[in-house]
């Protein structure tokens, strides 16, 4: 079955699945879950996590730039909102949220800028700079915490058209909105001409130059809605999710998460970072709950989340050997054995579709 | 008088502090000359080696030996790497083989964890982190005992090294490596081998970078964060100079405690956290290849 386009960049497939999605997401889920702690502990930090994923794959997946600071972006809009809802408290809630993603975007224009002239492990540390760089930032100037000095600093109710979205469901209905209009933007901008003169960078960036891309405006373009996303997960993360803000709750930690939701998901594509943030997040809790079970508690958690790192850095090692375009390309040929079907789009890396 | 002597102790301080970022640095130049792989794995290893050292200390083997089997288990680990990780994916594009290597690393931090636990060892060289007597006494300067035993340590390893690259057979070989695999195995130079001796020398540096650290700060998680900075030092000095791991981390050294004691207490410390980053930027905005490393010219 071929995948012709018929809104948009989207087949008839694609509306179905993206239809079928939302209505799993809006009325299925929130009729059937009836505990809060599937909404507070796993699909809020999900669907947060999976769109700061999202943004990996931008600068990552589509634009080929080794980027390690999505935390500290994330971190920037968190403490953004958290500004904005302080001091500007008559400001909306989805505008706020965007302002927020958007200072967090312009803190990606400026550590994106060295990706200009270096790439790999360079501009690796370059965005390391950003991590570290941030955090300090907010963490030794009071007036980004309100000169709190107890360390842990109470989000504040997110509040839309005077009704304030407090309970699990209601936050839980709240991430989800905004993830899905993200997401479906992402899609947009991946499958049209942005997405592709990122790719056109990633393949071979002087090939690029030379077909008439800018590599300064494609390159920060890609830096900049990177961060614009994880802005906003930051934001949601933090408000949803921990329900306070505290740096250090986005170290350096976080985005080798983020760097192996993507890795593991699959490089450049979308459902890659779904299926990425959810394994990432699923599977220490599996491990623990697992290693309670068969060994009554004889384990230490530490060496649990030992055991964690072991098995997450093999499966890096593991995808990147057998299968570089990561479990959505599983998943998609899951899906073509079960339904006969393939979609092969032109997504890819170039040196990651071609197997050694 | 005082301040100019205050001064001078700092930059010296910084300047013992970063030949320790020096020894990190070389284990990954050894590497990336060998293979133009960037072996993030580099602090794990570090980290790895020197855990497994106090480890195998505990268990009751005496210095030499604990020495002798950490030296042996990180040839082993070179090897495994080379056999499981680096093969299987040559010829991949270099940031397929630095994911790899970020891979590695969590492989082997989360090895060391799980096997030897987490909490902070302390470990005794029989070199005190203090000023020395005398030179407190007649020079009115302080330094720590430590600090000159890194440095001398560092010193001797390079002069090691720099020998071995220039001037021995093997060395001759892995440079032939470095410059064209496919040319150099084809006149018959044992690629596997030399790559063995490559990692192992490597997880030598790992070692004893490892136990610098390890004394100072104990043997913990920490200094895997630590040997992150032997990035930036690499970036200033580049990826394949010996000369240049040495440079690039005096530099950061100097510039991380001056700013951390004449800047730091306005901001409330902590600056030594990002100030090696911010500094490779800006090398990285004047000159991308590093002070020491190659132009890098890139082609269609």
């Amino acid at each position: 079955m071929t995948s012709k386009p018929i809104l948009g960049p989207y087949s008839q497939g694609d509306i179905l699945r993206l239809g079928a999605a939302m209505a799993v997401t809006f009325l299925v889920l929130p009729l059937i879950i009836q505990s809060d702690y599937w909404y507070s502990s796993i699909l809020i930090p999900w669907l947060c996590l999976a769109l700061a994923a999202i943004g990996q794959q931008f600068v990552m997946g589509y634009a080929g730039q080794l980027a390690l600071g999505a935390a500290g972006f994330m971190a920037a809009g968190a403490f953004a909102l958290y500004n904005i809802e302080l001091r500007l408290p008559w400001m909306p809630f989805p505008l706020a949220l965007f302002f927020s993603g958007l200072i967090a975007a312009a803190l990606g224009v400026l550590f994106g800028l060295p990706s200009l002239r270096v790439r790999g492990i360079y501009l690796m540390v370059a965005t390391l700079a950003a991590q570290f760089f941030i955090i300090w930032t907010i963490d030794k100037f009071g007036w980004f915490k309100n000169y709190d000095t107890s360390g842990i600093i109470t989000a504040q109710d997110i509040v839309i058209f005077g009704h304030a979205f407090t309970s699990p469901l209601e936050m839980y209905l709240v991430v989800a909105a905004v993830v899905t209009v993200l997401t479906i933007l992402a899609i947009n901008m991946t499958r049209g001409s942005v997405g592709r003169n990122w790719m056109a960078v990633r393949d071979m960036d002087i090939a690029a130059e030379s077909m008439g891309i800018s590599l300064l405006r494609t390159k920060l373009q890609a830096f900049a809605l990177s961060a614009f996303y994880c802005g906003v997960a930051g934001a949601l993360f933090a408000f949803t999710y921990l329900k306070s803000l505290e740096p250090v709750a986005f170290d350096i930690k976080l985005s080798f998460q983020i760097l192996f939701m993507v890795i593991l998901g699959g490089l450049g594509t979308i459902n890659g970072a779904f299926i990425g943030a959810g394994f990432i997040l699923l599977f220490p809790v599996v491990l623990n709950t697992v290693g309670n079970a068969w060994f009554h508690g004889m384990i230490d958690a530490t060496i649990i989340s030992a055991i964690e790192q072991v098995v997450f850095g093999a499966l890096i090692i593991l995808f990147l050997i057998y299968e570089p375009l990561g479990m959505a390309k599983l998943w998609e040929k899951l899906r073509a054995r079960t339904f006969g079907m393939s979609a092969v789009r032109p997504t890819v890396p170039a040196d990651l579709a071609q197997k050694p | 008088m005082i301040e100019v002597l205050f001064f001078f102790e700092v930059v010296l301080a910084g300047m013992l502090a970063g030949t320790m970022y020096s020894l990190v640095a070389l284990g990954f130049v050894l590497i990336y000359k060998a293979s133009s792989t960037f072996n993030f794995a580099q602090g794990a290893m570090v980290f790895f080696a020197v855990l497994s050292f106090v480890g195998f200390m505990e268990l009751g083997m005496p210095f030499a030996l604990a020495f002798l089997v950490t030296v042996l288990l990180m040839v082993a680990v070179g090897y495994a790497t080379e056999r499981l990780v680096l093969g299987p994916l040559t010829g991949q594009n270099e940031d397929t083989l630095l994911m790899g290597t970020i891979g590695l690393a969590f492989v082997l931090q989360g090895l060391a964890q799980a096997v030897w636990g987490v909490e902070v060892r302390r470990l005794d060289l029989g070199i005190g982190d203090f000023p020395i007597p005398w030179v407190a006494d007649n020079l009115g300067i302080f330094v720590s005992a430590l600090d000159v035993a890194a440095g001398v340590v560092s010193a001797v390893l390079i002069v090691l090294l720099v020998l071995l690259f220039r001037f021995t057979k093997m060395g001759l070989g892995l440079r032939a490596v470095a410059d064209d695999p496919g040319a150099a195995a084809s006149i018959g130079i044992p690629l596997k081998t030399i790559m063995l001796m490559v990692w192992s020398a490597a997880g030598f540096v790992a070692l004893v970078a490892g136990m610098m650290w390890g004394a100072r700060a104990g043997v913990q998680f920490a200094l895997v964060d630590l040997a992150l900075k032997a990035l930036p030092v690499l970036i200033i000095g580049g990826f394949s100079s010996i000369p240049g791991a040495i440079i690039g981390g005096l530099i950061i050294g100097v510039v991380e405690k001056t700013l951390e004691v004449y800047v730091g207490p306005s901001f409330g410390g902590g600056i030594e956290g990002w100030a090696p980053y911010v500094l490779a930027i800006f090398f990285l905005l004047w000159r991308p290849e590093g002070l020491f490393g190659e132009k890098i010219i890139r082609r269609v």
